[in-house]
């Protein structure tokens, strides 16, 4: 306004009378700050994913070993992987874990949410005491439930034992493996979810339950027709996560197993990431290695593109 | 659910700061002119069960007497060839990670040899001069193919069984170490003796496992068939063709099916468990197990375990060399770390304090080795049983790929103990795992 008030030839002259310079560093300023501003990010990505990544790919097409030759393979890493029995085992696991692991635990995230969203007392304490489990140590917890899960003196064998089922050797047998790992796995992430569908609910308007209230809808009611549909957003962020981190499992599984790769003798648990850390790091088979983690890249893909088909459809319009 | 891994990533990336940190804070600091130069500090990786290379006492013995170059001994783990092979390979090939002075159990040697560029030449130290202790075969073996001088040798195989005296007293069956020796001149009479064990003590199995007792009676098959197992000495894989192989097979698939064993695999955190309540009555032992043992089992074992004479003849399982990567800042003090450990003096004082064979003649020949009662079994005579057949054990040649293949192979044994091999394709699923490893 008060620059505008000014006379014409006074704007032009002070436009004139700054350094070229200056205006140059003014404008790099403007145009360029923002961008090195976020540079950080985009450099630290570039240097630690997308790097790798092409690294990796580049080397699949390599029969590179790292205690002996690099030589050009082609494509025939993939096609030995696709007719590798150990590497569909592992797939089979891996995706087998998740969806054992998974679907009880989005069950249980969501209805304790639900729970926590009510009010009650200390609900605070309440709230944070879900996470616990979140910021103890994956090894620790590995270490704790390997305990439990073990054969001779196992604390869920001797439950087991008190209804006279026999004892359960977790290690050897392919499904009560899954069912220990996935085990593990939701005793740490259960509440971590829950806390994201609770921040999600928290969203949804209130007055929308009043009114429903009104209507006489009823609790339960209220939780499929409203919290659920609004709740997709939440849901559908919550489900890619657990699809990456679930399909990329290592480190239970690896601690179940005295932190070997193997997963079991007979790679009874083993998943597709520990199969990636077997050949890379024990077999030193880098290009076979690299050749597994694309497949595994693309399994994610496919598996988080099935996930977000699913639960776009949860609380839709009927 | 998030990316477990993210959580390793951070850890690196705060291991990599600290790393960062401890680097600069060498580096900005100016020595004091006043105070005694900074300690070199040696670091020494080993790896093995209960008291593994059984370096405690020398050790702590040189830390007191050597001021100017502290050595830290760090265990990395049991497993060598699942762990802590693997890991040293990267460190060497990498060019860093790895400690000044480094154990090497006899599956590694193939490659280490191979791949001399890992490893500083100890004659440029004057090691040269310590041939004159070894057996040939110890000491070539410690010479890389250009002639390289860069392992000494610790100790070696030997073969005992160790067993539970007071479950055998519960089972009725001889205590004293020489009747229990006679009870089982063959592994057939191995196993009827399991049988009768069994059949009195109700929640005691024979032996640990599949693992242990099928690497015992391969190394004593292996000397009867030109000392090699899974490799000739072209590197050429025999796996389906040495009879050594087939027979430690058959003979642990015998003890597995007949419900002889704990279905533990040795080297893992449930096998020492079960060692140190008493899952199983027996366990083969060369000389470094009674280390294994005695660390596991812990002071409630003492007095309870026993050492008596192996079936089927004597064997040499095991044994290691110490070496110094040519990533060492400090090879020299290194290399003095090295001699002194594997001296006579030293591998005697371990043998008789944790039972480790010394492959040094002069340790061997050691009056107080030779006489050796280890208290922990016992006051087992360890230096009859061991020391008497030191010089006479052959070493089995093992290739380059040994370390994979016994991973594979062990995989398969394990795996038709605890049930998920059956019995009868586990022989063809064992040469073809084996192929496979080899690969």
């Amino acid at each position: 306004m008060s620059i505008d008030t000014l006379p014409r030839a006074t704007r032009s002259h002070y436009r004139r009378a700054r350094p070229p310079g200056r205006r140059w560093r003014s404008r790099l300023d403007v145009k360029a700050m923002p961008y090195a501003l976020v540079s950080p990010y985009f450099l630290l990505f570039a240097a630690f994913g997308l790097f790798p990544l092409a690294f990796t790919l580049y080397y699949s097409l390599y029969d590179y070993d790292l205690t002996g030759t690099t030589e050009w393979a082609g494509l025939g890493n993939y096609t030995a992987l696709l007719g590798d029995d150990d590497f569909w085992r592992a797939t089979v696991n891996t995706v087998a874990i998740f969806v054992i692991a998974t679907v009880p635990q989005m069950l249980l995230a969501l209805f304790l949410a639900n729970a926590l969203n009510k009010r009650m007392r200390f609900r605070l304490a309440i709230r944070m005491s879900v996470l616990l489990p979140l910021v103890t140590s994956v090894v620790a917890v590995a270490v704790v439930f390997t305990q439990l899960f073990a054969r001779d003196w196992g604390l869920v064998n001797w439950l087991l034992g008190m209804f006279g089922v026999d004892s359960t050797n977790w290690r050897a047998e392919r499904v009560p493996s899954w069912i220990a790992i996935a085990t593990m796995v939701d005793w740490r992430w259960t509440g971590y979810n829950a806390i994201i569908f609770l921040a999600g609910m928290q969203t949804i308007p209130r007055d929308l339950y009043e009114a429903a209230s009104i209507d006489g809808a009823s609790q339960r009611r209220q939780f499929w027709q409203i919290t659920l549909p609004m709740l997709r957003p939440t849901m559908i962020f919550v489900v890619l996560n657990s699809t990456i981190g679930g399909l990329t499992l290592f480190s239970e599984p690896m601690t179940f197993y005295n932190g070997n790769p193997d997963g079991g003798s007979q790679g009874q648990f083993q998943t597709v990431a520990m199969f990636v850390y077997k050949e890379a790091f024990r077999e030193f088979d880098y290009g076979y290695a690299s050749a597994a983690a694309w497949l595994l890249f693309l399994l994610i893909l496919v598996g988080a593109a099935i996930n977000f088909l699913f639960v776009r459809r949860i609380g839709g319009t009927r | 659910m998030m990316i477990s891994k993210r959580r390793g990533g951070l850890a690196t990336a705060a291991a990599l700061a600290a790393a960062a940190l401890a680097v600069a804070s060498c580096g900005s600091g100016t020595p004091a002119p006043s105070a005694a130069p900074e300690p070199v500090t040696i670091r020494l990786q080993t790896f093995g069960g209960g008291t593994n290379f059984g370096y405690k006492n020398a050790v702590e013995k040189w830390n007191a007497e050597h001021k100017d170059i502290q050595i830290q001994h760090e265990n990395l783990t049991d497993q060598f060839e699942q762990q802590y092979w693997p890991q040293m390979i990267q460190w060497l090939q990498a060019g860093s990670g790895a400690g000044d002075v480094v154990g090497i159990d006899e599956g590694g040697m193939g490659l280490a040899k191979a791949r001399t560029e890992w490893w500083a030449d100890l004659k440029e130290y004057g090691l040269e001069s310590r041939k004159a202790d070894y057996l040939p075969w110890k000491w070539e073996n410690g010479v890389a193919a250009d002639g390289k001088l860069f392992g000494l040798g610790t100790d070696i195989g030997g073969m005992s069984l160790c067993y539970r005296k007071d479950l055998f007293e519960k089972a009725g069956l001889p205590t004293d170490r020489d009747e229990v020796s006679a009870l089982w001149p063959t592994w057939d009479e191995y196993l009827e003796v399991g049988k009768r064990f069994q059949s009195e003590v109700k929640d005691t199995k024979w032996a640990d496992g599949t693992n242990t007792l099928y690497q015992v009676v391969l190394y004593q098959e292996a000397a009867k068939n030109g000392n090699v197992s899974y490799f000739d000495k072209e590197n050429n894989l025999i796996v389906d063709k040495n009879p050594a192989v087939r027979t430690a097979f058959d003979f642990v698939q015998k003890l597995s099916q007949q419900g002889l064993t704990a279905k533990l695999r040795n080297f893992t955190d449930e096998w020492a468990t079960g060692t140190q309540k008493g899952a199983f009555a027996t366990l083969g032992c060369p000389s470094w197990m009674l280390g294994a043992v005695s660390g596991n089992a812990g002071d409630d074992g003492k007095g309870k375990w026993d050492v008596a004479a192996v079936p089927g003849g004597g064997g040499n399982w095991g044994g290691s060399w110490l070496a110094v990567p040519k990533q060492s800042k400090h090879p020299k003090e290194a290399a003095m770390v090295a001699d002194y450990l594997t001296q006579a003096k030293t591998q005697a004082g371990i043998f008789t304090d944790f039972g480790n064979m010394p492959s040094n003649t002069k340790a061997q020949q050691d009056p107080a080795v030779q006489g050796a009662k280890n208290e922990y079994f016992n006051d087992a005579p360890i230096g009859e049983i061991f020391a008497k057949s030191a010089a006479s054990l052959q070493p089995v040649f093992l290739g380059v790929k040994h370390a994979q293949v016994k991973n594979a192979t062990e995989a398969v044994i394990q795996g038709m103990d605890d049930g998920s091999v059956p019995y009868g394709k586990a022989w063809q699923q064992l040469v073809d795992d084996a192929v496979k490893a080899a690969g």
